[in-house]
């Protein structure tokens, strides 16, 4: 259990990151100055306890997604995962294809790599989703072409913690024979995760999204029926079957191993518990409050996000009037070009909902408490937001608020 | 973000918000900026003899926009018309220290204000 600080606010940002779990940390512990051998280390015993180690926690982190140890490749985080995945099986393949597919609310690693390789000369797709943000399953069918290698979907989305069908988009990519990869640094330890039901070739996978710590992730490389190879994008010693170079951070391995572990162990459990909050908070701010929308959906929602829009109130003023809670916004109005969350417009979110967006993370460490000061505090202040609103008044006499001809020539956007 | 303190006061203290009679022969009102762009300002005044004796303002915006149209109503209170209209957004932008990124709050302030002003002068031309 960890304690709230008194001097902070409610931490309810656990999509970004979270606190590495203290029983993880005890785990680390003799890993940093007693049990330092390097784990490449072959002629001595310092070596050998220390490859112990990193095999059992690769053992742990495979057991997560019913895969096999073998087929781990640690590296620095899930970034460093989806640029090995795309940019590595992009190059080896290069001679079966230049194609990728992917999907408009990728995270920007995937995204960022994907137009990269554009640049390259690489022909990319980028698959729009539906109105609950998962894709068309006939719309990737139809675009897989004999020039595909890779299709890359996320498993949950950062954003608004949908939930894609990961299974069919799985036995699609191996009907057509081609590469499927899935970034699953926000799905890992939160949803149900089978590398073999679902048929997935390559995952990427973090350590501190886990209550791991940071600077550790992993990517799931498939070794048999069918075997995938990468290029590596790190050149060395040819650690992690020669697709990632570098000495292995002990430390960093045994530590993601436990949370892996821990995860394993009680994700269920604490997802009934994640699921109880999450409608708690979600139940009393529909009917305490007008006008609130869900980004994304319960149904194909994973328990611990809670992605609302509150009509009629800008999201940097909300995230202003609620500094008491940690939490994201989608808006993010913080230059000249005022930006709204990519992930909301690709979903059909107007301009308007997409800059009042605040994303509720729910974690391990939240209590009922908590959530009961949370949303108090929001159902106070979105009240007193619109109060202050012109837009809510208009919207109370009944004015169309499309119907209005605004002068939106001005004001730096 | 770090807000000055100015702002912060304003934010959370704001002064003159509310609606004035917009059917009235003595308000004006403008209606600036769009919410696709994530600020509206509303702003009103009641003009006597030619002089601001109140205003108010309702603002959907972050926190330096609804900090902005509070400080813009007080300062045209009391003011004549022409003296308000003279308000440019730098005093704004100097009183309550907006960095960069937010000048465009003053500005639509500043428009805010033209905009009342013109609404009242085209009821009484009628």
């Amino acid at each position: 259990m960890l304690n709230r600080r008194p001097d902070m606010p409610i931490y309810m940002d656990y999509q970004a990151t979270t606190p590495v779990d203290p029983r993880v940390v005890e785990k680390m512990m003799p890993f940093f100055s007693e049990i330092f051998g390097n784990a490449a280390s072959r002629t001595h015993a310092y070596g050998w306890e220390s490859e112990k180690a990193v095999e059992e926690a690769r053992t742990h982190v495979a057991e997560l997604i019913n895969a096999d140890a073998k087929d781990i490749i640690f590296t620095s985080g899930a970034t460093e995962s989806n640029n090995l995945a795309l940019k590595g099986a992009m190059d080896f393949y290069k001679d079966k294809g230049d194609h990728l597919i992917t999907v408009a609310t990728e995270h920007k690693c995937v995204i960022d790599t994907a137009r990269y390789l554009k640049q390259q000369g690489k022909k990319l797709t980028v698959l729009p989703v539906q109105e609950d943000g998962t894709i068309d399953l006939e719309e990737l069918k139809n675009s897989i072409t004999d020039q595909t290698v890779l299709v890359s979907v996320m498993g949950v989305n950062n954003e608004t913690g949908t939930v894609q069908d990961l299974k069919a988009i799985g036995q699609i990519c191996r009907e057509r024979g081609v590469i499927f990869h899935t970034d699953a640094a926000q799905a890992y330890g939160k949803v149900e995760l089978d590398v073999e039901d679902m048929n997935i070739d390559l995952m990427s996978i973090s350590g501190h999204k886990i209550y791991g710590p940071k600077g550790i992730g992993a990517l799931y490389v498939r070794r048999r029926k069918p075997r995938v190879r990468l290029t590596p994008l790190i050149h060395g010693g040819g650690q992690e079957r020669g697709m990632r170079s570098g000495t292995l951070s002990t430390p960093l391995i045994v530590g993601f191993g436990e949370a892996a572990r821990i995860a394993k162990e009680e994700m269920h459990e604490e997802a009934k518990k994640l699921i109880e909050f999450k409608s708690y908070m979600f139940n009393r701010l529909n009917k305490e409050l007008e006008e609130v929308y869900l980004n994304g959906s319960l149904e194909h929602g994973i328990p611990g996000n809670l992605n609302l829009s509150f009509a009629h109130i800008e999201g940097e003023s909300l995230m202003m009037a609620i500094k008491g809670l940690a939490v994201s916004s989608g808006s993010a109005c913080t230059s000249a070009s005022l930006e709204s969350s990519y992930v909301l417009l690709a979903m059909g979110k107007g301009d308007e909902l997409a800059h009042t967006s605040i994303r509720f993370g729910i974690g391990r460490f939240t209590t009922k408490e908590e959530i009961e000061e949370a949303t108090d505090t929001v159902i106070r202040e979105v009240n007193r937001l619109r109060d202050l609103s012109p837009l809510w008044e208009m919207f109370k006499e009944g004015i169309d608020l499309s119907t209005i001809e605004w002068n939106d020539e001005h004001g730096g956007h | 973000m770090a807000y000055s303190d100015k702002v912060i006061d304003h934010y959370e203290n704001p002064r003159n918000v509310g609606t004035l009679n917009k059917e009235s022969e003595n308000v004006g009102t403008g209606l600036v900026g769009a919410p696709a762009c994530g600020d509206v300002m509303r702003l009103q005044i009641e003009v006597k003899d030619d002089k601001i004796v109140d205003a108010k303002f309702k603002t959907f915006g972050c926190g330096s926009a609804i900090a902005s149209s509070s400080l813009a109503t007080e300062m045209i209170k009391g003011k004549t018309l022409d003296e308000a209209r003279e308000l440019k957004n730098m005093e704004i932008v100097e009183e309550l220290a907006l960095p960069p990124v937010k000048i465009h709050c003053s500005i639509l302030a500043e428009e805010a204000i033209k905009s009342a002003i013109e609404d009242y002068k085209s009821k009484q031309g009628k």
